[in-house]
């Protein structure tokens, strides 16, 4: 079956990002990207279904700026079989890539979509429900464990929720959204990386998959949060349990 | 303006959240509706009815929607919440599951985690592991938002007295089952809700070593979390991390236990009121955010503490 995984490109996780003085965003200029964390969890998954032989061709797809090529090379690197690069320069809200996302579900036909639970800049968690919803697949989010059934017609799909594990199983076609532990992603190697440059990437328009981009939400200010008051270094545990009982009150 | 807030519930009990979740809808403004969709939840739907300042409780009672199944719970409301004009859900598991999916539903975007509410249109949410704080406006028609629990204190769970009404929708899509599931038991407070946490990381080297937290915890009357490393170094389960990836706490007082305190974890605690780290490496970070550091090998400092306390 084909599957396809979608692939954000994000601030690095290690980076500490600073707010602009004028408070419109973030300051990006000349900071180091990567690839989300959790698509890089979903090209992962997607590759090891491949070494299983339950997927037969994996494409790896990416809406951002004319740079995400980058990061749909590090897929394609690391065993995705050829890239779709929706090219839009404009920040987007997690409905709008859902809807170009949808367009290339229709387009693509695959039996499964993997994507990342979130996107650690934007913290929306939203899109793999969304595109879920527009496709009008289920939807298994937060995935600790996919299980697909080679002869059947189902994904059992095992998530994290807050009391602990649930499990369900949906008929394919389905999307599946990545927890963290659902397995450990890993390196591409250079001959991998020197193979994936050969391997074709389409370039698309949200024009041309006539999909409107028009978002109903407004960023109006971006500030630093409120900063801590650093605090003191106590010598003895006597002294943090009185400071404690007297001073902060707390226990 | 009348605002619709999804019930999260065991079907036998209501969620604390919702409690939150209620007073997020106080702040905007308008008559609050509660929509109670299980199977069986008669109980749940009780205690939402006595919800202070809850004027009326919807109650859709269907086999189908017994798991909280997105495919089946989603469709009912966005059915329903077509004539509202905000849809609150708690920012757990289960709301984050289901609401982008209504919000889809409804063709509008959703505004995540909202920490505070400026207006009936504009809120504030936390971005890139809360290293920023964006302020969104929205003009859908139907406002869809998952509510932070830490960012609103709850309203009082008793003094209201809301009429109840049954509604239906659509029934079982057809398109997921339920197979089962696992859940952690724990006779501790819950962590989201705990007044003390105390949080252990990898500095703790084995699960084994996580009993001396415990026994610190029962002490104080805490729950127990740990930081992503510890969970996955395999030492205790995923639903105790806390941390962007995690839950998100803000406690009375968060003890952090060989933990260096990274972007990730910081993002889950740091607006606890009073913040205390034990640490033997004086450079950690989480000393920059802590309010009481102590430098001392935690098999020491630890079970010490658990004395005095």
């Amino acid at each position: 079956m084909k599957v396809l995984v979608a692939v954000k490109r994000v601030v690095d996780y290690n980076v500490k990002v600073r707010v602009k003085a004028d408070n419109s965003g973030v300051d990006l200029a000349n900071v180091k990207m990567s690839m989300n964390p959790f698509c890089e969890i979903a090209v992962e998954e997607a590759v090891r279904l491949k070494e299983k032989g339950v997927a037969s061709e994996i494409v790896v797809v990416s809406v951002g700026p004319a740079t995400a090529q980058e990061q749909l090379r590090t897929a394609l690197a690391l065993g995705a079989d050829r890239g779709v690069l929706v090219e839009s320069a404009e920040e987007l809200t997690s409905l709008a890539i859902a809807k170009l996302l949808k367009a290339v579900v229709d387009k693509e036909q695959p039996q499964l979509v993997i994507l990342g639970k979130q996107a650690i800049d934007s913290d929306n968690n939203q899109t793999g429900q969304m595109l879920a919803a527009l496709s009008g697949y289920a939807q298994g989010t937060f995935a600790s464990k996919v299980e697909v059934e080679v002869e059947g017609d189902k994904v059992a799909v095992t998530r994290e929720i807050d009391g602990g594990l649930q499990t369900v199983s949906l008929n394919l076609p389905a999307i599946v959204t990545t927890d963290l532990r659902l397995n450990e992603p890993r390196y591409a190697s250079l001959p991998n990386i020197m193979k994936a440059k050969k391997k074709p990437i389409e370039t698309l328009t949200p024009e041309a998959l006539g999909v409107s981009t028009a978002s109903t939400n407004k960023t109006v200010k971006v500030e630093a949060p409120a900063a801590r008051s650093a605090g003191i270094k106590v010598k003895s545990v006597a002294e943090l349990v009185e400071k404690l009982k007297n001073e902060a009150k707390v226990i | 303006m009348t605002i619709l807030v999804i019930a999260e519930h065991t079907n036998s009990a209501l969620a604390p959240a919702t409690l939150n979740t209620v007073a997020a809808a106080a702040k905007i403004g308008g008559d609050i509706h509660v929509l109670v969709a299980g199977s069986n939840a008669g109980a749940a739907a009780e205690a939402a009815a006595k919800i202070a300042g809850v004027s009326k409780v919807l109650v859709a009672d269907n086999a189908a929607y017994a798991n909280q199944l997105p495919e089946n719970v989603a469709p009912l409301i966005a059915g329903l919440g077509k004539s509202y004009s905000h849809i609150l859900a708690s920012a757990t598991s289960n709301g984050k599951n289901i609401l982008p999916r209504v919000a889809a539903a409804l063709d509008v975007d959703q505004i995540s985690e909202i920490i505070s509410v400026e207006s009936a249109d504009t809120f504030k949410r936390p971005i890139y592991a809360g290293n920023a704080i964006a302020t969104v406006q929205s003009s859908a028609a139907v406002k869809v938002i998952t509510v932070r629990s830490t960012g609103f204190d709850p309203v009082a769970a008793e003094g209201g007295s809301a009429a109840v009404e049954a509604v239906s929708g659509a029934a079982d899509a057809g398109k997921s089952s339920f197979v089962g599931e696992e859940l952690a038991k724990s006779d501790r407070p819950e962590l989201t809700a705990a007044k003390i946490v105390v949080s252990g990381g990898r500095g703790m080297q084995n699960g084994d070593n996580f009993k001396h937290l415990y026994a610190l915890a029962d002490k104080l009357g805490a729950a127990v979390g740990a930081s992503r490393a510890a969970v996955d170094a395999g030492f205790v389960p995923n639903d105790m991390q806390v941390g962007q990836t995690g839950k998100i706490v803000a406690p009375q007082l968060y003890i952090a236990v060989g933990i260096s305190g990274a972007i990730q974890h910081l993002a889950g605690m740091k607006d606890s009121k009073v913040i205390v780290a034990i640490n033997k490496d004086e450079e950690a970070p989480i000393f920059q955010v802590a309010d009481y550091g102590l430098v001392a090998d935690l098999f020491e400092a630890v079970p010490e503490l658990e004395k005095l306390v």
